[in-house]
Order: C-alpha cells, then structure tokens, then sequence
C-alpha cells in the first residue's frame, strides 16, 4: 500500500505559476490511497482561476499502453498547457513524464509508503515512496531510483560512457535527468538551492 | 595553514595525495611524506579510497600535522551519516585541520566491502553545505555550536575529461553556491579537454588544480581507460609507455608525460595535485621537470 498526499498549496499553485495546466488524476488504483476531496478543492480553484485546460481522471496512468489511449482524446487540451500536472504515485508520473517528453511534467503529489503488502507496479518506472517527491526538480526521472546513490544535487563523477559506476549496464540517472532537463529548457532547475534529504517523511503522513 | 591562503597570494599552489595504509601503523607514510612532500604547500589524506577499508583519514591527518607537513582531510559521505559527519568535522576543527575536501564517494561496492551498507545521507554539494553552516556556528538541524566556530578552506572535486561534462559544470556550479572554495580534478591525460572545460569552469571565479597521476605502465593506462570514470589516456601516450619497457618501470617515462601534462595546463590553472598512487618518491623529479 501507499499513500499519495497533495504537497503544500503553495507547492502546487507556484508549479502552475499563472499559465496553463492539463490535470491528470490516477484514482482507482486498490494499492493506494488518493486525497480525492482534497484534490477535487484545489483543482476548482486553478479552474476558476482560469488556468486549467482540462482535467482528466482515470485510473492506471502506470501502464503506458493505458495510459496513451487515455491521453489521446485530450491531445488539444494537452498541447494548449504549458504544465501537466499529475495527482498520482511517483511511478504515475515518471510514466506521463516519460510519454510526454516535449513537457513540463510535474509532481502534485508526495508518496508515502505503508507497512505491509506493497502494490505491484508493472513497470520499470521505480518510486520510492520517499515522501518529498524531487520530480519537479528533475525533468520527471527520480533521482533516488535511477541513481545508484541517490544524490539530489547532481551527477557524481563515477558515471563511465553514460554508464553508472556501480553497474554498466545502467544508464546514469543525472545525466538522463540532465539530457530532459536540456531538451525541456529547462537547466535552470539544476540551480536550485541545495537539497538535503529527509529521512523523517514518516512524521509528516501523521501530521 | 588554509590552502586557500595559497591560492591569495597567487602561488601555483602544489598539493599531493597519500593514502592511509591497511593496518596501524603508520611510519612508512610519514617518513615518506616528510621526505618527498614537504616542499608542497598541502597534502591530501584520502578518506578509505575507492571504497577500500584502510586507517582512518582524520588520523593520519593529525599524525601528518604534528610532522611538520599541511594536510587536507578528504571526507566523503558514503560512511557516515550527518551526525557523524559533522562530528568528526569538528573534531578536524579542534585538531587544528584546516582544508578540507568534501566528497559523495565511491559506491560500497567499488570497494573490499561490497556488503557494506552505503550511506550518502548527504552528498558532496549538501556536505559542503554543513560545512558552510558550521562555519557560522549552527549545525545542520538548527542548532547553535558552543563557542567560537571552526572555520576551514572548503575543497570540492571535478571532473574535467568526464564524456558527460556540461552535467559536471552544473554540478560544479552547484558546489560554487554551497560554499566551495577551491576546486581538485579527477585526473587528466588530456589537455585540450581540460583547456576547454576551464573556459567554461573559470565564470565561477574559484581556483582549479589540475589532477595528475602519473602513469607507472602501459597497462596501468588501459585499466584506467576501461575502469575509472572521467579519465582516458590517449593512445599514443600508451604506445609512449611501450616503447621502452625498463624506461617505463623505472618510472622516467610517466614522469616525463606527467610534467608535459602539467606544463601544458598550468596556464590555465591555478595548481596541480598529484595523486601518485605509491609513487611519491617521484614527485620531487616530476615538479623539477616540471618547472615548479
């Protein structure tokens, strides 16, 4: 199980910053919990605000093949935003983020794990659960899974032709993350101020 | 004395690595230091290199200040948590150790200890950092430092032949608004790569000190080409090294391509640091030859 909380307000109205959203929820899924009111509250407002080019719920945004038929019908609505952002489990995301390589894809949800049986994704895509989703951050690949280390400020120097030093046969997470962030234009992520993790995310499921 | 006092009065300032051996004791390395190092104005401690477990580098450090010599504690965050961390920076601090350069590390599995649990709770940019914070009498959960705070010179590494270099820069900009103070290269065989990465790399206004090991044979050359990150020896340099085996053991021809290397990038730097791997009785004869 897993539970996807919204991030701060200020959070998710700072992503959208004025322009135009395309909103994905992924809702249905048995193996996590989704803040659907809370969600639906603050969608009406960007909507009301004028912001949103459309919002599509659905279920299993995870499974790409899914989730492409899904998206195919709001390809109009898609190309008028200038952000998607997504109400889902980190996996939700990288999948959109992945398909959707020309845009901005963001997180606006934090996923949190629970004890006990954990929700079998079908996909190569890996969250952690960490509980501060870093993917706005990061062109939507997540640096904790795709990087062997799971440094938040950056490549190391042990990536070798692209390759991590810990296995050839993986690709280096920051420097996929640094080929998005260049192809997005969007570099400028990479100087954001420095980034220290929190291993206490627990607490704040609770609070 | 800070590294960075150096870097001021505009020296081409020479720093040289040792490594803390497997085991307790500890002569060899100071008598080897003391007898080839002294000259230069500071001296690396590497912190278990490569992931190999080995003496400890805040040890050595004080072991080599108390011999006469300047050391840099190399301290990377693959073995300890923040707590521990910021301990033992404090204890470089009390210890009189001034330099410092901060690291993520190699993976644990690099090393002897494939096993081990790796930690990077922070890494080389949010270690730099702590440190910044330190230096202004807080640590890094708020809290305030008893007493006058330590204060270092904050090194940080680069890796300047790396194929993925823009993401090296953006790393190395990144270390820049953490608070580093001096920058130390992986390796370099190439100068021209490195002439082009200190185009861009010298906007962030922090002294540069070219990597050089010195290449003890052909074979050591292709295990790095085909193992260590960011460093490939060209291949005429490799065929220099198989011209003339004896020349080569004998060490004359890894000094002679060390001090061209050398020679050619100090224009564009501001020192050298010399990571001569065992070889350090070679140094002296590497700077004359390379007319430092």
């Amino acid at each position: 199980m897993l539970i996807t909380e919204l991030k701060p307000r200020e959070t998710i109205v700072s992503l959208v910053d004025g322009k135009k959203a395309f909103i994905i929820n992924c809702q249905g899924c048995k193996e996590v919990h989704f803040p659907e009111k809370e969600a639906t509250e603050l969608q009406k407002e960007l909507t009301a605000d004028g912001n949103v080019t459309g919002i599509l719920t659905t279920d299993y945004i995870c499974n790409p093949e899914n989730m492409k038929l899904r998206l195919e019908k709001h390809k109009s609505e898609i190309e008028a935003a200038d952000v998607v952002l997504v109400f889902s489990c980190g996996v939700g995301v990288q999948t959109v983020a992945e398909y959707l390589e020309d845009k901005k894809v963001c997180a606006a949800c934090d996923t949190y794990p629970m004890p006990g049986f954990q929700g079998v994704t079908p996909l190569e895509y890996k969250c952690d659960q960490c509980g501060e989703c870093y993917l706005n951050l990061t062109g939507g690949i997540c640096p904790i899974t795709a990087c062997s280390k799971s440094l938040v400020n950056g490549q190391c120097g042990g990536s070798k032709n692209g390759k991590c030093e810990v296995d050839s046969d993986m690709e280096c997470g920051w420097e996929r993350i640094y080929r998005r962030l260049a192809q997005l234009g969007r570099l400028d992520a990479l100087k954001c101020p420095t980034q220290i993790r929190n291993y206490a995310t627990d607490d704040e499921v609770s609070k | 004395m800070k590294i960075t006092k150096a870097f001021e009065r505009g020296e081409f300032v020479v720093t040289a690595e040792v490594g803390p051996p497997k085991g307790c004791h500890i002569e060899n390395v100071v008598e080897e230091a003391k007898t080839y190092l002294s000259g230069i104005t500071a001296v690396n401690v590497t912190d278990n290199q490569s992931s190999v477990m080995r003496l400890g580098s805040l040890a050595t450090c004080k072991v080599l200040k108390d011999a006469g010599l300047n050391p840099i504690f190399q301290l990377t965050c693959r073995d300890r948590n923040r707590i521990a961390l910021q301990s033992d920076l404090l204890s470089a601090a009390m210890l009189g150790i001034e330099n410092l350069l901060l690291l993520t590390g190699d993976h644990t599995k690099m090393g002897d200890h494939p096993q081990a649990k790796p930690v990077f709770d922070l890494d080389s940019v949010s270690l730099i950092h702590t440190v910044k914070k330190l230096e202004e009498g807080e640590d890094l959960g708020g809290n305030k430092l008893v007493g006058e705070p330590p204060q270092f010179a904050k090194g940080a590494v680069v890796s300047p032949c790396s194929d993925s270099v823009d993401a090296q820069l953006a790393k190395m900009e990144r270390k820049v608004a953490a608070g580093c103070d001096y920058f130390q290269t992986q390796a370099v065989f190439e100068p021209e790569k490195f002439i082009k990465f200190m185009e861009k790399a010298k906007q962030f206004g922090k002294p540069v000190q070219v990597g050089i090991i010195i290449p003890k044979s052909a074979g050591m050359a292709k295990f790095m080409n085909n193992n260590v990150a960011g460093v490939h020896v060209p291949d005429e340099m490799i065929e220099e090294l198989k011209a003339d085996k004896e020349k080569t053991k004998a060490g004359i021809t890894g000094v002679e391509i060390a001090a061209r290397i050398i020679k050619a990038c100090r224009p564009y730097c501001q020192g050298v640091h010399i990571m001569a791997l065992g070889w350090e009785s070679k140094v002296p004869e590497l700077l004359k030859q390379a007319g430092i």
